[in-house]
């Protein structure tokens, strides 16, 4: 799965899950909408003074929305390298502040039996558990459950469904 | 897996079918294949009473069961030639046509303001003997149960096997989305009708278990986004939290003898093994001590035993472990997938999650000649569940989205649909016969 996409799901999972604190700001305006051209007039670096399709765009620099969902290989559990530098963050974050706490929920993609998927997303949240441990969090502010396949994500009976479901969610709790 | 052919050997019209193809795999047959199911006549009950008709139709009711336990196939009753309410009125020479081996006949007679008599007798068409005659005491509130009470009497005398058709079940559903998830846990009788809620919760519900006595269920829950099992009273809706380690809590399964359960635990670790509760001395003992994932244990009818889900050689394979511990024993062998072992009541069998070319199906391994039969032809065939009697399985599957509950005779030849409801239906479970 491109890491382009992916940061796009994990911003997407992080405006559904309404994370507090980190939400977009928009200044200027109350309702909440977008940027207008008329703000875009005065902002630097953009050539056409419009945004691109799609493109999500604030003031914050962006590293600070940090991806909160993992992805996995069918009936794997191990980690793919490229998420290495991404929990490196969260662990960063959870030494930062020793009162952090984080909850990681794995989950399973929704073939094949119940209990035996809750063994594959616990699987799955002890390999980031272990993992930002090693980066520096500490195991008091981990906490891990699984939902096997009882909370998809996505609900079709098809490969693109089954990527979205075989994940770990990070939920800091404080 | 076995060919049928060779197991059904008495079954003429297979033989003429197939006899180009020996050993080819025989697909389990679908819905309505008449095979080796009897045909009876059911004819519609005499009334007498207040009313214009009876207070409740007995005769359908007795019907529908026989039909979906795949052991006999009832005629519809536009064939029939007569509708005799009494023996006095039975002319064998009619049934004898239509080619049926039994008869039965009864009504129901008003003795009071709420008070009823219903009387039913079968005879075999062919000796002209009565094979049972029964009147029982009804009220308008248990005639539903009366009739399935006469169904149990029919079927155990015609086929020596007791009767189900009294007992429950349980299952999960799952409404709505977002916000709106609900999920419900309900016990109704085995047609669905008589659905009520035993619980209900914003967070997934899991792995309901029947107690013995049939008067518990144990399930996990998610409330709290943590996994706990509760053991609940039916009657009261009194529960007691049983299990609420760290870590996942799951699969839990009730003792031959009640007084335990075997459950999954994880720990901080989130190792997956199988344990045993007490749950009078709330002591839990460790049974498997692996790296792998052990789960979905159930118990042997004889109480010996332990059967459990375990990926420890690569994938989902089912073994086979002593109560008092030592070495697992696997029990599967054929496909990559076998997992949530559930045994037959008279412990021959056990039906399982099978991986069949790229389908989850349900298969039934014999334990005595090691044959895999697979009974159910969908894609993510789920949670078998033997009824009391051994003779049929519960299990969910899908239709499109939803997911919805199916009834198989054990041998696979005879498949029903259960009557749809409201979401997605999950994890049925069969209940023990009720203790009265």
């Amino acid at each position: 799965m491109k890491f382009s996409r992916l940061i796009a799901l994990g911003l997407v999972a992080l405006l559904a899950a309404g994370c507090g604190g980190n939400t977009m700001p928009d200044p200027g305006t109350d309702d909440g909408t977008m940027m207008d051209d008329g703000d875009m007039a005065d902002t630097d670096g953009f050539e056409d003074g419009g945004l691109g399709d799609g493109e999500f765009f604030d003031e914050f620099d962006d590293s600070d929305e940090l991806t909160m969902v993992i992805y996995f290989d069918f009936d794997q559990s191990t980690l793919r390298a490229d998420y290495a530098d991404l929990l490196q963050q969260h662990a960063s974050n959870l030494a930062n502040d020793s009162r952090s706490q984080i909850r990681l929920e794995g989950h399973a993609d929704e073939r094949g039996s119940r209990e035996y998927n809750i063994g594959l997303g616990e699987q799955r949240s002890q390999a980031v558990r272990s993992l930002l441990l090693i980066q520096g969090a500490s195991a008091g502010q981990i906490s891990t459950v699984s939902f096997g396949e009882e909370r998809a994500a996505a609900f079709g009976s098809d490969e693109e469904s089954y990527e979205l479901n075989r994940r770990v969610e990070i939920k800091y709790v404080n | 897996m076995k060919d049928l052919l060779v197991r059904w050997l008495m079954i003429p019209v297979l033989l003429l079918t197939f006899a180009g193809a020996a050993y080819a795999q025989l697909e389990v047959i679908i819905t309505d294949y008449v095979g080796k199911r009897a045909p009876v006549a059911i004819v519609p009950f005499g009334w007498e009473g207040d009313t214009p008709s009876a207070p409740f139709d007995i005769d359908n009711v007795i019907t529908e069961d026989l039909k979906r336990s795949g052991r006999f196939a009832p005629i519809a009753e536009g064939g029939m030639l007569q509708k005799p309410t009494e023996r006095v009125n039975l002319d064998f020479d009619d049934w004898r046509i239509l080619k049926v081996d039994a008869v039965i006949i009864g009504k129901i007679v008003q003795t009071g303001a709420n008070v009823y008599s219903v009387q039913f007798q079968a005879f075999d068409v062919n000796s002209q003997e009565q094979l049972i005659g029964y009147r029982m005491p009804a009220s308008r509130g248990t005639m539903r149960r009366v009739a399935h009470r006469a169904a149990d009497m029919i079927y155990e005398k015609l086929t020596g096997i007791p009767g189900v058709f009294g007992t429950k079940v349980a299952y999960v559903t799952a409404r709505g989305t977002g916000d709106d998830r609900l999920y419900t846990l309900v016990v109704s009788d085995t047609d669905g009708e008589n659905q009520f809620t035993i619980m209900e919760s914003t967070d997934p519900i899991m792995s309901p278990a029947w107690s013995p006595d049939s008067r518990e269920l144990a399930y996990v829950s998610f409330e709290g986004d943590a996994a706990t099992i509760y053991v609940q009273t039916l009657r009261s809706g009194n529960r007691i939290k049983v299990s609420s380690r760290a870590g996942i809590n799951g699969a839990p399964a009730f003792s031959p003898d009640g007084r335990k359960l075997v459950v999954t635990l994880g720990g901080l670790g989130g190792n997956l093994d199988i344990y045993v509760l007490d749950l009078a001395t709330r002591q839990f003992s460790r049974l498997t001590r692996h790296r792998a994932i052990d789960t979905e244990g159930t118990w042997a009818p004889d109480g010996r035993s332990i059967y459990f889900t375990s990926d420890r050689s690569g994938g989902p394979q089912v073994y086979r472990i002593e109560v008092g511990g030592g070495t697992a024993e696997r029990v599967t062998f054929e496909g990559s997938y076998n997992a949530r072992p559930r045994l037959s009541p008279d412990g021959k069998r056990v039906a399982l999650v099978h991986l069949d070319r790229g389908n989850y199906r349900i298969g039934v391994l014999d334990l005595d000649d090691k044959d895999l039969l697979i009974v159910s032809n969908g894609t993510q065939d789920e949670s078998p569940s033997f009824a009391p009697n051994s003779d049929s399985i519960i299990y969910a599957t899908r239709e499109g989205r939803n997911g919805v509950l199916e009834m198989v005779s054990a041998d696979g030849l005879y498949r029903q649909r259960l009557g749809s409801r409201a979401g997605d239906i999950r994890e049925p479970v069969w209940s023990p016969f009720p203790r009265y």
